[in-house]
Formats: structure tokens, C-alpha cells, sequence
């Protein structure tokens, strides 16, 4: 008896529709993101992240209707990152049915914004997602540096000690992505996870690089995060949610 | 049981359209509410007590509306009662978050944190917020009927109940200790988990609620 580690596919949305296409042969409407969410669901997969991309305003109203009807027909967690800007942004999205917010640039605009966001909604819910990228220095040790804008704006924040600070505000979770490994398929940056999760008491999800079943085993086992994200490697069809529980559990990993 | 109406309790902590939806969803003929009304409530045939955040606001909220008041009459009455998360915390006699706070005491019992050092058999450290899927070893109930022993539901808490009477206990969790995930007495159930995001197990729980008699 113990707590699963967790499988996160996550699912970039633009205007109400999922973009970076996914493909289930199967599916009637592979850009409908609850369709695709309950695809996932039925699939086993233990929680579904909504990454928001949509830039305009008004396409925002588009992903509440969007989060209210995944709310209302997919009964597993559901958090939802991009664009969380303002308190109002974290209680239109909770009350639409999101179960926790992913909070990236804001945070470091205003690491207080986390605090008074924890504050008022509870640290469970509250998920701060951390883009993190080796800096080589001559002379110093390579280290681990927060960048924003996609990972194109440095900020001279070390990245442990970010983790660290979050999680004293009041963050109930760490969406961790390596913007070295971000869309390579070589797998996660594992000495990178492994440091941000000894650093901080709170779930670490391993984000940025999953290219195979043994990244995701890898993540868990040398990262020592509590949770995988990946994205394409399930939205292409590589690899089902089944194969990859399977596979972990084969590792030793206890699976749901 | 066709026309039945169950309440939802709001007293203004956090979102109730997950719960209110997993319900409509195994329930589609009754009439969900969700509502700070209390004669909605008294009118009602079965109550949900939700809860989510810091047990310090919830319980200001619900003494404010006088729910804690409300809430016994529910129980007393004999209808089947749900308390859902910080909904089962709250019926305790107290909880050791934000420096103590004095709950609504329907149970007897104490919510306790997790600690910062909590650690697995095997030694190994774990993360708090106890967060994911685990699994409840669980007692006979009706609430049980058709869930698998050891089924796992969804957790995310902090603080967990440590019951004042081991006969109320009506199912189990291990997390670095072995905690209460589900009380019972009469016609009163509570549940540390949350149902409403437990997929197959947690829908087949409300199912089991919206079919309860409220008897053991």
C-alpha cells in the first residue's frame, strides 16, 4: 500500500482547441480538449493538464467554457497553466472546475502573488510551474537558472532556491520543465529533478524532454519526482497510458 | 427516489461544480442544489458537506451562517449526510492547522498535519501535500458496495483525521502512518478523498450515497 506516482499527459490549448495535434485515429474530434481528455481518462490516465496558450483576451472565456465542460464530464483532476495573471484569473478557472492552477511568469513578476494566491484558495491548488536552464559560467559551477518567456528571458534566479521560495508561499506543487530538454525526446534532465526534488517538501512533476517509456521510469526512480508530464509521445500515438503504467510498474514503480 | 433532491452545501469555499457534476452524473434524476439556503438544505433528502483550503476560513464561514448549527439538525434528522475533505475535517472536534482551530465536533477526534519529516517504512522521505491516488483499505458499509478492497482514490491534504473512536473508522489509508479516510456513524459518512475525482471508484461511492437509506 502506497501512493502512486503520477501519469500527466498534458495538452497545449489554444482558443478552446487543442493544438500540436493529436492523433486518435478513433476519436470523432481530436481538437475538442475534452474529447481528448476522456480519451486520456478512460485511458487511466491520474490527472489531465490544460497548458493555455491562447493569447486574446476573449479566447480566454473560450477556455473557461472549456474547463466547465471537462469538469462536468472527466471525474479525474484537472490543472490548468497559462495565462494566470491576477486572483480573478485563479477563481474564474477554479469555479469554471479546474482543480489547481499552474502560476509561471506571474510568480516571478510577484513571488507574493503565490502567497496571497495560497492564501485565498488554499495551497493544494495552487501549482507553481518553474522553467528552468543550465547555465555554464566560467570560473563557477554550472547551475540552474529560472527563464520566462518560453524559456527565451533569463532572470538570474537560481532555480533550487526559486523552488525553495515557492513552496514557503504557499505553492502545493512543482511543475518542473527543463527548457534544455523541452521538445528533444532525450528525456528528462534528471540531476535537475533530482535537486529540485530533494530541495523542497512538497509533489514534484518532472516536465520537458520524454522521448520513451524508460524517461518516464527514469524521472520517478532517478529524479525522485512524484509525477511525469509528457505530451507527445501519448498524443502521437507512440505510447498508450497502459503501456507506459505497465512499463513503470515493471520497474518497481507502484502505479494506479 | 426518482424526484429526490440533494443539497450541496455552500458556504463559499472553493468550487462546487465537480462535486455537483459527479453527482448529477451518477444521479441523473435527481435534483442537484447547491445552496446556502438552509431550508433548501432541511428540505433536502440527502446532504453533501464539501470543503476545500485552510480549515481557519471554512470554519468562519460556517460559523457565521450558523451551518455548524444546521448541520447537526441534518444529521439528527436521519438523513444520509456526506462530508467531503475539509467537509469531513470540519466535523471533527478540532484542528491542529493555522495554530488550532475549534471545529464543528459531530465526531470525536483530532486533524493532526502530516509533520515535515514524515517517512515511509522503508525510510524514505515524503512530500506533503499527500497528493495522488492511494489506496483505502475499507470496512463493510453500503457506501463500500461494489468498490474493490484497497480501490484507490483521489487525495490531496495536509492534515488528516485521527479518529476518536476506532469503531467510527470505516476505511483506511497509509501515508508515512496509517490515518482514517473514511468515518462513520448512523446516518453521518465522511471521506478524506475526493469522490468526485476518483474516476470509477470514487463515482461508484456517490452512487452507493444517492442510494444510501443512511443505515449502516
Amino acid at each position: 500500500m502506497a501512493l502512486a506516482k503520477r501519469i500527466i499527459p498534458c495538452l497545449d490549448v489554444d482558443n478552446g482547441r487543442v493544438v500540436k495535434g493529436v492523433q486518435f485515429v478513433d476519436i470523432r474530434d481530436a481538437g475538442d480538449p475534452v474529447e481528448v481528455a476522456k480519451r486520456y481518462n478512460e485511458q487511466g490516465a491520474d490527472e489531465v493538464t490544460f497548458l493555455d496558450i491562447t493569447a486574446s483576451h476573449e479566447g480566454r472565456d473560450t477556455t473557461v467554457h472549456t474547463v466547465e465542460r471537462m469538469a462536468s464530464e472527466v471525474f479525474i483532476p484537472l490543472t490548468v497553466g497559462g495565462g494566470i495573471r491576477k486572483i480573478e484569473d485563479i477563481r474564474r478557472m477554479l469555479n469554471a472546475g479546474a482543480d489547481k492552477v499552474g502560476i509561471n511568469s506571474a510568480a516571478v513578476a510577484n513571488p507574493d502573488f503565490v502567497k496571497a494566491a495560497a492564501d485565498r484558495f488554499g495551497a493544494q491548488c495552487i501549482v507553481v510551474a518553474i522553467d528552468a536552464k543550465q547555465v555554464n559560467l566560467e570560473g563557477e559551477a554550472p547551475r540552474w537558472e529560472i527563464f520566462t518567456h518560453g524559456g527565451r528571458k533569463p532572470t538570474g534566479i537560481d532555480a533550487i532556491e526559486w523552488a525553495e521560495r515557492m513552496t514557503a508561499n504557499g505553492a502545493g506543487e512543482i511543475l518542473l520543465t527543463s527548457m534544455d530538454r523541452d521538445g528533444t525526446r532525450n528525456g528528462f534532465d534528471l540531476k535537475l529533478t533530482r535537486a529540485i526534488s530533494d530541495a523542497v517538501s512538497v509533489p514534484v512533476i518532472a516536465s520537458g524532454g520524454v522521448g520513451n517509456l524508460q524517461h518516464l521510469a527514469d524521472g520517478v526512480l532517478e529524479g525522485g519526482a512524484d509525477a511525469v508530464l509528457a505530451a507527445s509521445i501519448f498524443h502521437f500515438g507512440e505510447y498508450s497510458i497502459p503501456e507506459a503504467k505497465a512499463y513503470m510498474r515493471e520497474r518497481g514503480i507502484e502505479m494506479r | 427516489m426518482s424526484s429526490q433532491q440533494i443539497a450541496v452545501i455552500d458556504y463559499g469555499m472553493g468550487n462546487l461544480h465537480s462535486v455537483a457534476s459527479a453527482l448529477e452524473h451518477v444521479a441523473p434524476q435527481a435534483q442537484v442544489l447547491v445552496t446556502s439556503d438552509p431550508a433548501q438544505v432541511s428540505a433536502a433528502d440527502r446532504v453533501l458537506f464539501p470543503g476545500v483550503g485552510a480549515i481557519r476560513d471554512c470554519m468562519a464561514e460556517i460559523k457565521r451562517l450558523k451551518f455548524d448549527t444546521l448541520l447537526r439538525e441534518q444529521v439528527a434528522s436521519g438523513k444520509p449526510v456526506l462530508g467531503v475533505c475539509v467537509g469531513m475535517q470540519a466535523l471533527m472536534e478540532s484542528s491542529e492547522e493555522n495554530d488550532g482551530v475549534d471545529c464543528i465536533g459531530l465526531l470525536p477526534g483530532t486533524v493532526r498535519f502530516f509533520g515535515k519529516d514524515l517517512r515511509d517504512e522503508a525510510g524514505q522521505k515524503l512530500k506533503v501535500p499527500h497528493m495522488g491516488w492511494n489506496q483505502v483499505h475499507h470496512t463493510h458499509h453500503p457506501l463500500w458496495a461494489d468498490i474493490e478492497q484497497d480501490a484507490r482514490f483521489y487525495f490531496v491534504h495536509s492534515f488528516y483525521v485521527e479518529a476518536g473512536n476506532p469503531e467510527q473508522v470505516a476505511g483506511t489509508c497509509e501515508y508515512g502512518k496509517t490515518f482514517s479516510a473514511a468515518l462513520t456513524q448512523d446516518n453521518l459518512f465522511a471521506v478524506q478523498f475526493h469522490p468526485e475525482k476518483s474516476h470509477t471508484a470514487g463515482l461508484q461511492l456517490l452512487r452507493n450515497f444517492v442510494g444510501w437509506s443512511g443505515k449502516p
